[in-house]
């Protein structure tokens, strides 16, 4: 969790009053708070941490990051079901699926 | 050289190599702060492409891995009660405290959850206000500023049944604690680029002048780690101890203000205990009186807590780069990913996983095929 990944802002929405983006992080799309990056716009790349958006980036470095993530598993460390792998670490196989919140 | 070619530009990688071998003539001990970084060293055998003088030192930035013992238990306390939905970051499940861990407390029927952000943890308290919906906030610079937002947001928006079990470190008191103890070996600091995208660089000039220190902010990118060193040992060869950034494509030496504002304004910096090396003054971040409501550890009473660390564990002297995880007589025997003593092995950011994962048993062991990058 202590490593921040970058992606694409794909929409932009105010809710509750917060300005918040859904971005795509090759082909994961989670909603990410524009709080702490308020001028960035719809095609931006951010660097985004635990679903805030921490600082802009440009798109090659964006894009070779994205890369190089997905390339040593750290994508699926960061937005894969942490209770199988839990449960693959504590030798367990859950007898059903438990559920998770993304 | 064998690990050259899995660089993602090899020719570019080769340089920077270079360069340091033919900077570096004399023993130098560096730092790298950050566990992402100590897992992209060890992932792609950077330890073994350096010149014999440049040794790398792992340093304490897994958050995961030095949250407190005693907090872990705390949160587990709060996770184990009827009325709590507990909310915590995917990796800190299997992160052991004195007798089970979060896996283990779901197992037996506690309400808990995994989410992605702690804005995910306020929705659920939203959408279920008759539970206390609890976020286990754990982290460093990086990761405070979203759980400070959300306790804000908590407030603004009159969510009572939501709080925050909170467990913030800061880098730099840790990198003076470092710079104290009677042991240190390290001669210059590799800074951990993400902490510096939200504070900046402004923390580091002081520490760098008082401790004749360099201190190099530093990606966590194979390249990124190399030309960090590579500026690191032009400045210890030169006899010069500035504060350099080596990520200036995230870092501002301003950071992120609106970040920063927000952090000042919901906490409040308080002395913190980090797992296995003791409390260090000013390290961490408690919750500002004006936002106390929102404090679980007030809320659920969970006072008093007795902890009990594995006496065969020696994560402290790991995570203060004191020995290398090879060296302590558990590692990858009764210590393994599966049966962890310390949480160093539990988090994939903690330096003795990256060691185990990668095969790192003996120093001349080449990475294993399956950990090996592809491409």
């Amino acid at each position: 969790m202590c490593l921040a990944v970058p992606g694409k802002v794909v929409g932009i929405e105010e809710r509750d009053g917060t300005r918040m983006a859904r971005v795509d992080f090759g082909g994961a799309v989670k909603d990410v708070c524009l709080a702490y990056l308020p001028d960035i716009e719809v095609g931006d790349y951010a660097i985004v941490h635990v679903g805030f958006a921490l600082q802009r980036l440009d798109e090659a470095a964006a894009l070779a990051t994205l890369d190089l993530f997905a390339r040593i598993g750290a994508l699926e460390e960061e937005f894969g079901d942490a209770w199988s792998r839990a449960a693959a670490e504590a030798g367990v196989v859950p007898a059903e699926p438990l559920e998770d919140i993304r | 050289m064998k690990y050259l070619a899995e660089f993602q530009d090899p020719g570019l990688a080769r340089r920077l190599l270079d360069d340091i071998h033919a900077t570096a003539t004399r023993p130098w001990a560096l730092m790298e702060v950050c566990g992402g970084q100590t897992h992209s060293i060890i992932r792609h055998g950077i330890d073994q492409l350096l010149p014999e003088q440049v040794e790398l030192i792992h340093g304490p930035g897994c958050p995961v891995c030095v949250t407190p013992l005693e907090m872990i238990d705390k949160a587990l306390a709060v996770a184990a009660l009827p009325e709590v939905t507990f909310c915590s970051f995917g990796d800190m499940l299997r992160v052991p405290g004195s007798g089970r861990d979060l896996f283990r407390v779901k197992s037996e029927g506690g309400d808990v959850r995994v989410v992605y952000s702690p804005l995910d943890a306020l929705e659920i308290a939203r959408r279920d206000p008759g539970r206390q919906v609890v976020f286990f906030g754990i982290g460093f610079e990086t990761t405070a500023p979203a759980n400070a937002m959300v306790v804000h947001q908590a407030r603004r928006l009159g969510v009572r049944n939501f709080s925050l079990l909170v467990s913030h470190v800061r880098v730099p008191p840790a990198i003076e604690a470092i710079m104290r103890a009677p042991h240190c070996r390290v001669q210059a600091f590799l800074a951990a680029g993400h902490v510096c995208s939200v504070m900046g660089t402004d923390e580091y000039p002081e520490l760098a002048a008082r401790h004749k220190v360099p201190i190099v902010v530093t990606g966590f990118e194979p390249l990124d780690v190399l030309e960090g060193i590579r500026r690191t040992v032009h400045q210890l060869e030169r006899g010069e101890h500035r504060v350099d950034n080596a990520y200036a494509r995230a870092v501002r030496a301003e950071g992120n203000p609106a970040a920063r504002r927000m952090l000042a304004e919901v906490f409040e910096v308080t002395d913190r205990a980090w797992r296995g090396i003791g409390t260090i003054p000013a390290s961490g971040w408690r919750l500002a009186h004006a936002y106390r409501d929102f404090d679980a550890e007030h809320r659920f009473g969970v006072t008093g807590v007795t902890t009990e660390e594995p006496a065969a564990c020696r994560s402290g002297e790991v995570l203060q780069g004191l020995i290398k995880p090879r060296e302590c007589a558990a590692f990858g025997t009764t210590c393994t990913p599966r049966t962890p003593l310390g949480a160093t092995m539990v988090s994939s950011e903690g330096a003795c996983a990256a060691y185990y994962l990668y095969r790192r048993l003996d120093p001349a062991a080449p990475p294993s095929k399956e950990a090996a990058p592809v491409g």
